[in-house]
């Protein structure tokens, strides 16, 4: 345990001893600031209808931030290490590929959710602005944040994958994107494709994750959103651990 | 404290190490020798548990590097080629993560990072940021890095490239600190370093050990010739007589030099010393003698000789 929390701790080091930690922190907070105004600025038009507490979740702004961030988070992790040569020194201790694995996961899982405490304080801000209690309400709070940890936690296991795969953090990052993009993309699917069949309408929406999130931020604690969240982080970080594996296979 | 046996590393299309086998004892400092791409690092992959052998076995402190990995890795300290360490982070800090990593216990490890400090000579600099040391530094971090376990054995991967010469020396004298409480295998490519600092040497070409030995037998097996050379002052055709059919002389060669100076160069039949010969011959004549040498081969000598036929083959 106490290696597997050295290991946490060097990951978080990684991303606050220098810049790039703070370059994130600083445009997920811009992000949420822009969402802030454009949220109070629908509201005084007064053309929204449906539940305000949704508004933040369905905005481009939230997406802007979720679907980027976990390969952002999550390029150096392997890449970094395999490029620098530090991979060779950190396998040659007596730790195992699982525990690293799981180590830069969680490392990565940490930083994500700092990095989404800024939105707290957007939804605080809002309830001043509109008096609305149902901004910052405790269970719908814990629900929004539970699905944004889920969906979080398999992009990011999908960026540890990515970064396993490769050198090159560019790389990493932008085939980490892409896993993340195509889940997102087929979640489109059942509102692009109303004619489709209804097997496929019904797996569509089974991992929209668009759906997951519209659920999670009504209150919604679905057991099959869950689970697929998941099973799904499961399985990559399973890949992940293969792929450090593979070097004794060669 | 290592045990080799037909170790074999093949990479698609590639063969870099081929049915290597060798021992090293408790306490040898052991120079693993060999021009670029001989296999040198492949070995130390593997004897490092980093990945493993097509076929073979090779066991540190009786233990299966494949099959008893941790408890192999618990007892090296490796410090892999080019030294990577992770520049953003302080001297002490980083040699205490790694610490932790190899398992050592809070108060243990706080310890251990101080006494190598002091041995590699970097408490001046605990709380500088690696990546703003120098080359010589960041070297010394990376062997405190390998002896923070205390290991039995240290393996160090070309542990002197692109330092300069005073680094070098630093770098050099401390392992030679090192290996006098530790059994150390170290690769190189630079030959005066085994010179200096190793006890035995493996040569290594094309990934099969071409000569294994102590540098004094190599140098004394594998000294080409052992030719003499004497500088001597005499009209030629006397010296010419002087030395014919010396005993156990196969050859004499004669060149003028400035003045009336004669080089005379002889090589011996069979290894044997011709200088004590030479010098009665002098002597018996009155000869005036200002050099006597006997041309001792370097360890680049022998090396640039066992590997010659096959780089001339790569060439």
């Amino acid at each position: 345990m106490a290696v597997f929390l050295a290991l946490v701790r060097r990951e978080l080091g990684v991303a606050f001893n220098s810049l790039t930690g703070y370059v994130v922190v600083s445009v997920v907070l811009l992000l949420c600031g822009f969402s802030l105004v454009d949220i109070v600025t629908k509201l005084n038009g007064g053309r929204e209808a449906g539940p305000v507490v949704g508004l933040f979740y369905r905005s481009a702004y939230f997406w802007l931030i979720l679907l980027p961030l976990p390969s952002v988070i999550t390029m150096r992790s392997f890449a970094a290490e395999r490029s620098s040569g530090t991979y060779e020194s950190l396998m040659t201790t007596p730790v195992g590929d699982w525990q690293v694995v799981l180590a830069k996961y969680a490392g990565a899982m940490v930083f994500y959710a700092l990095t989404w405490l800024p939105l707290l304080a957007v939804l605080a801000a809002l309830r001043q602005i509109t008096h609305e209690e149902a901004f910052l309400e405790v269970r719908a709070t814990c629900c929004a944040f539970l699905g944004i940890g889920l969906i979080g936690s398999l992009f990011i296991s999908m960026g540890c994958f990515a970064s396993a795969l490769t050198r090159s953090q560019m790389v990493a990052s932008m085939l980490a994107f892409l896993f993340t993009m195509g889940l997102w993309l087929v979640g489109l699917g059942p509102a692009l494709a109303d004619n489709a069949d209804a097997g496929t309408g019904r797996f569509l929406s089974h991992v929209s994750v668009l759906r997951h999130m519209d659920d999670f931020a009504a209150g919604i604690i679905d057991s099959r959103h869950v689970v697929f969240h998941l099973t799904g982080t499961l399985l990559f970080l399973f890949l992940t651990a293969r792929v450090v594996e593979s070097r004794k296979w060669k | 404290m290592i045990e080799v046996r037909d170790l074999t590393k093949r990479y698609p299309g590639r063969t870099a190490v081929n049915g290597l086998t060798f021992s090293v004892g408790r306490g040898e400092v052991v120079g693993f020798l060999g021009p670029n791409g001989a296999g040198k690092s492949t070995t130390m992959r593997i004897l490092s548990s980093f990945m493993p052998a097509t076929s073979g076995t090779a066991r540190v402190a009786g233990f299966d590097v494949f099959h008893q990995a941790d408890e192999v890795r618990r007892r090296i300290g490796y410090m892999p080629e080019n030294n990577p360490l992770h520049l953003d982070m302080r001297v002490r800090e980083y040699l205490k993560f790694r610490a932790r990593l190899k398992g050592l216990g809070w108060r243990r490890s706080r310890e251990r990072v101080d006494t190598v400090l002091r041995q590699c000579g970097l408490v001046d600099v605990e709380r500088r940021i690696i990546g703003q040391l120098s080359k010589g530094y960041r070297q010394r971090v990376g062997l405190a890095d390998a002896l923070v376990h205390e290991p039995d054995l240290v393996i160090l991967d070309e542990p002197t490239i692109g330092l300069d010469p005073n680094q070098i020396r630093s770098v050099r004298a401390l392992i030679k600190e090192v290996g006098r409480s530790h059994t150390v295998l170290l690769s190189t490519h630079i030959l005066s370093e085994v010179e200096m600092t190793c006890s035995r040497v493996l040569i290594l070409n094309r990934g099969t050990i071409i000569a294994a030995d102590t540098t004094e037998n190599l140098q004394r097996h594998l000294s080409l010739d052992g030719q003499v050379v004497a500088e001597i002052e005499a009209p030629m055709n006397i010296l010419r007589e002087g030395f014919r059919d010396l005993p156990g002389v196969a050859r004499v060669d004669f060149s003028e030099m400035d003045g009336d100076f004669i080089r005379v160069a002889l090589t011996p039949k069979d290894g044997e010393d011709l200088r004590p010969i030479v010098f009665e011959q002098v002597r018996q004549h009155g000869w005036k003698l200002r050099e006597l040498t006997r041309s001792r081969h370097s360890l680049e000598d022998i090396f640039v000789h066992l590997t010659k036929g096959r780089k001339e083959e790569l060439l």
